[in-house]
């Protein structure tokens, strides 16, 4: 502790650290019933983290070529020193944060969060969640396997089929017509280079605009705390609720190593783009409910396209969603229930198509 | 942080929840950076990448012998020819997979299954193959023979 | 005198559209009036134009006077005169020189395809069909009955009924008809047993062309059955290296003493099942207990010979399960798994060399074997050892995570217990 101390004193004389942390130091967590929930974004910035550190790893030991991906993947779980370790947390911890990430949106939506003025700390959210899925897109195929290469043509194949802009979209995605070593290259650039600047970016980004506007506390308890002020109770950021934070980033630790250890993650068999496709294609579960929506969709619906219709509607509602602060005051608490009750029904429908998706022959 | 007014029985018991937090976090910090320290090392076999292996090592082969190696997850067929150059090819019998071996006394390429035969640039010459074996490429690289895929333009 | 104008006219008419016809290359559109009546009669003189236009015949530009003579120009009953040349149905005896006429004909046939064979009818003439139909016997196959006829494909159509992959159903027509075949007093079991075999798996299952079919034993236009000492030839086309085993070991001389027809004897010539171990020494399936008696020398040896091969095959099976059960634990074993087909190799070589009835031949390929399936079990326990020293490993940082734990929630009750620096700040 005396050492810490003394470090503390040589930055403050130079950077005048002090001052630049009193701010920090005042930093207060509305303490309500429902508080819990503000762990959500920590825990998703935590993986995130891990996923940037085991990528480093996993990055002195890739190598990016259809001819070559799958097998150094492979290096890296039999030969490599806990390589094992590193990509099993990867494949995990990439699942979890998107999980986390889902449940950090869900949680703003019922707890109104997004309220003014907090407006662009949710669009800004809802990008990243965006780019949270793209990094699990472009990752699933660096393994190079049977499983990724197929849910790629998929994947991308669903994006070629959106009106006027589709084809140029699949082509500039797939690097060419096909999912070729060509596109491995790509996605490969997007998922270590492209997507982790501009997200780096909207971190950065997000949590100014949580730091500057402070928590929000939801309307009834805020309601409450107007009529009683008494009531109203704080928890200090440091030390107490960063502590509790670090206990929740502890437990994921925790739960990614189990994880790791006694479900490691799956290598599969080498991708072979002359082989036919086998049975029983899926996306990752994060885009399970979109595909399984599309493949319920009729073929045709009135003239149109039936999967066109589909991806429509999904970006569609993407965009709605995105804009979903600026609905809140429409009408006078007739947009706020709008909200909420699609935010009910968002959640159920990607809960029960997901589970569709799997539960399905 | 410290608090002077119930000393007496906090002091002890502080201590011992600050020796118990610090000692737990620096158990778990090894507990990680352990593993990232080790996987930081090289592994003795260096990987080539899928695309290459070393089959043998010069001196390995006499003329007109041959020896089976693995590349990637089917065998390889590795031979130097009379003259005493080297080929490579899938030792994987386009016929019904049995692995093939190379016949000194006929100069070719022969699978003992079904009697077929290849020459030593793969092309299947009789018996019931229906398609060349794969040619790979050998260099020779001090005294390592590594054999590599075909790069695909 | 009217049919004579009549034809006149005809041909006046016809002969410019015929010979315009004709100067173009052969096609289907060669006139051909017979199947304008013939289209809409009822069998058996029913040819369709659509019929006949898959004939291989046809597409060369051939038409029904070719076989049948007639004048294929002309609309009315003249066509079928005999000054036209007109010979109506052909009588089977006469079938195979009628083909004859043109397909053992070199100069002919190269005209039209220069890599067909024209030894076709001078086979026929050899096989147990040519020589019982020169004997007056109409009811064997001629040329017609396997290939067809008015709708006959080429051999490498897989429609054709002499395609590879439908040989076997185009003999058991006849030969698999008890009924059919009674005056002749031989076996009508054969397809039977054949589908039963792993060559009809090969050739019909898996579509693979280069196995057996009736045929390429007992040939095609040529048919009959081996004799007794060419059964092994006949094998040894595609069995080499069991055949040679066979030609150096004990049993050949043995056999041929005997006039036991070599393979067949124990393998069966129809119903070639995939051979077991269980084929060595005595027990159920056992084939030497046919002639070796229990307990002599012979049949000692085969019980070592049956002993080592169970042997290879459970350490392999062992293996194996060692393997699976790394795999299903998350562990990484796809080096041992593709060693593994190299034991599996081993124990291939060492039932091919079985037919060598030399044990120390066999004991080479069996040791071989032995060694690489202890090297992959050892990589299984290896690779089990190693999944339990990765949950040691984990129950060693989880202890950790938890002391961390419990040490971080005794911390915060204890900073948050003294209201002083208590973690509420009132607002």
């Amino acid at each position: 502790m005396r050492l810490l101390a003394t470090a503390r004193d040589w930055m403050d004389e130079r950077f005048h650290w002090a001052e630049l942390a009193a701010p920090l130091k005042k930093k207060t967590v509305p303490l309500h019933k429902l508080s819990p929930w503000y762990f959500l974004g920590g825990i998703t910035l935590f993986l995130f983290g891990i996923q940037v550190c085991t990528g480093i790893l996993l990055l002195l030991y890739y190598h990016p070529g259809a001819n070559e991906a799958f097998e150094s993947v492979q290096y890296i779980m039999t030969r490599v020193q806990f390589g094992w370790l590193v990509r099993s947390i990867h494949s995990w911890a990439a699942n979890l944060m998107i999980l986390s990430a889902f449940a950090h949106m869900f949680s703003v939506v019922f707890l109104r969060a997004y309220r003014k003025p907090r407006e662009l700390t949710w669009v800004s959210g809802m990008l990243l969640l965006f780019l949270a899925m793209g990094f699990g897109f472009s990752g699933y195929l660096l393994p190079w396997n049977t499983l990724a290469f197929f849910a790629t043509k998929v994947g991308t194949e669903i994006t070629g089929q959106v009106p006027v802009v589709g084809h140029a979209m699949m082509v500039f995605l797939r690097g060419g017509e096909d999912v070729t070593g060509a596109t491995l290259t790509r996605f490969f650039g997007f998922h270590v280079a492209v997507l982790p600047g501009i997200t780096v970016l909207l971190v950065l980004v997000h949590l100014a605009l949580v730091q500057y506007f402070g928590m929000s506390v939801p309307p009834g308890v805020e309601k409450r705390w107007e009529a009683h002020p008494a009531e109203a109770r704080q928890m200090s950021f440091f030390p107490n609720f960063f502590l509790r934070e670090l206990m929740a980033w502890y437990i994921a630790l925790g739960v990614l190593g189990a994880l790791a250890a006694i479900l490691p993650w799956d290598l599969g068999t080498k991708a072979d783009p002359f082989a036919p496709a086998p049975a029983g294609i899926r996306p990752e579960w994060y885009f399970m409910f979109m595909f399984q929506t599309l493949k319920k969709i009729p073929a045709k619906l009135w003239f149109v396209d039936g999967e066109v219709v589909g991806i429509l509607v999904f970006g569609a509602a993407g965009a709605l969603w995105l804009l979903l602060p600026f609905f809140d005051q429409v009408g006078r608490g007739r947009g706020r229930r709008f909200i909420l009750g699609a935010g009910l029904f968002a959640l159920s429908y990607i809960l029960a198509m997901t589970a569709y998706g799997y539960l399905a022959k | 942080m410290e608090n002077h007014e119930s000393s007496d029985r906090a002091a002890p018991r502080r201590r011992v929840i600050e020796f118990l937090l610090g000692g737990g976090l620096f158990a778990s910090f090894v507990s990680f950076v352990y593993p990232v320290l080790r996987y930081l090392v090289p592994p003795p076999v260096a990987d080539l990448g899928g695309d290459e292996v070393v089959a043998a090592k010069v001196g390995d082969l006499k003329p007109n012998g041959s020896r089976i190696f693995r590349f990637g997850s089917r065998p390889g067929l590795l031979l130097m020819t009379a003259e005493g150059e080297y080929r490579a090819l899938s030792a994987v019998c386009t016929h019904l997979s049995c692995t093939v071996q190379y016949r000194s006394d006929l100069r070719q390429i022969w699978c003992a299954c079904h009697n077929g035969l290849y020459d030593l640039a793969g092309r299947n010459v009789s018996g019931p193959p229906p398609r060349p074996l794969e040619l790979f490429q050998v260099h020779v690289r001090g005294d390592e023979i590594v054999v590599s895929r075909k790069r695909e333009a | 005198m009217d049919t004579l104008r009549n034809s006149a006219r005809c041909i006046a008419f016809c002969l410019p559209l015929f010979l315009f016809l004709c100067a173009r290359p052969a096609s289907a559109q060669t006139q051909n009036t017979c199947l304008e009546c013939h289209g809409s009669l009822d069998p058996p003189l029913q040819v369709t134009a659509e019929q006949f236009a898959r004939d291989i015949h046809a597409q060369k530009g051939l038409t029904c006077a070719a076989c049948h003579g007639g004048d294929p120009t002309q609309l009315s009953m003249d066509a079928m005169s005999k000054s036209a040349g007109f010979r109506g149905k052909i009588q089977r005896n006469q079938i195979p020189e009628l083909c004859g006429r043109c397909h053992a004909d070199s100069e002919f046939m190269r005209k039209y395809d220069p890599s067909l064979r024209t030894d076709q009818l001078a086979q026929y003439k050899t096989s147990v069909h040519g020589q019982r139909l020169a004997h007056g016997d109409t009811r064997v196959a001629v040329c017609v009955d396997c290939h067809g006829v008015h709708d006959l494909r080429a051999v490498r159509d897989t429609r054709s009924k002499v395609n590879p992959l439908n040989v076997a159903e185009t003999c058991s027509r006849c030969h698999s008809n008890a009924e059919y075949m009674k005056a002749y007093g031989i076996p009508t079991d054969q397809f039977f047993k054949y589908s039963t075999s792993v060559h009809h798996e090969a050739m019909v299952v898996r579509g693979d062309l280069s196995a057996p079919t009736c045929t390429t034993c007992h040939g095609n236009h040529g048919a009959a059955p081996p004799g007794v000492g060419s059964v092994k030839n006949v094998c040894s086309t595609c069995h080499v290296f069991q055949s040679q085993m066979f030609e150096k070991s004990s049993h050949k001389a043995a056999f041929q003493a005997a006039g036991l027809p070599g393979c067949v004897v124990c393998h069966s010539n129809h119903r070639v099942v995939h051979p077991s171990d269980a084929m060595l020494a005595t027990g159920p399936g056992a084939v030497c207990s046919r002639c070796h008696n229990p307990g002599d020398k012979c049949d000692r040896a085969t019980a070592t010979l049956l002993r080592t091969l169970t042997g290879l095959d459970g350490a392999i099976k062992d293996a194996d399960q060692e393997l699976a059960v790394a795999e299903s634990s998350g562990m990484e074993v796809s080096e041992a798994r593709l060693a593994q087909d190299q034991a599996r190799d081993s124990l291939t070589k060492a039932r091919v060399t079985i037919h060598s009835f030399r044990k120390e031949l066999v004991d080479q390929d069996i040791q071989a074997g032995l060694i690489i399936a202890a090297k992959n079990l050892q990589a299984g326990k290896d690779a089990l050892r190693e999944r339990d020293y990765r949950r040691v490993g984990l129950g060693v940082s989880v202890l950790a995570i938890l002391i961390v734990l419990l040490g971080l929630r005794a911390y915060i009750r204890l900073i948050e217990q003294n209201p002083k620096s208590s973690s509420e700040v009132s607002s």
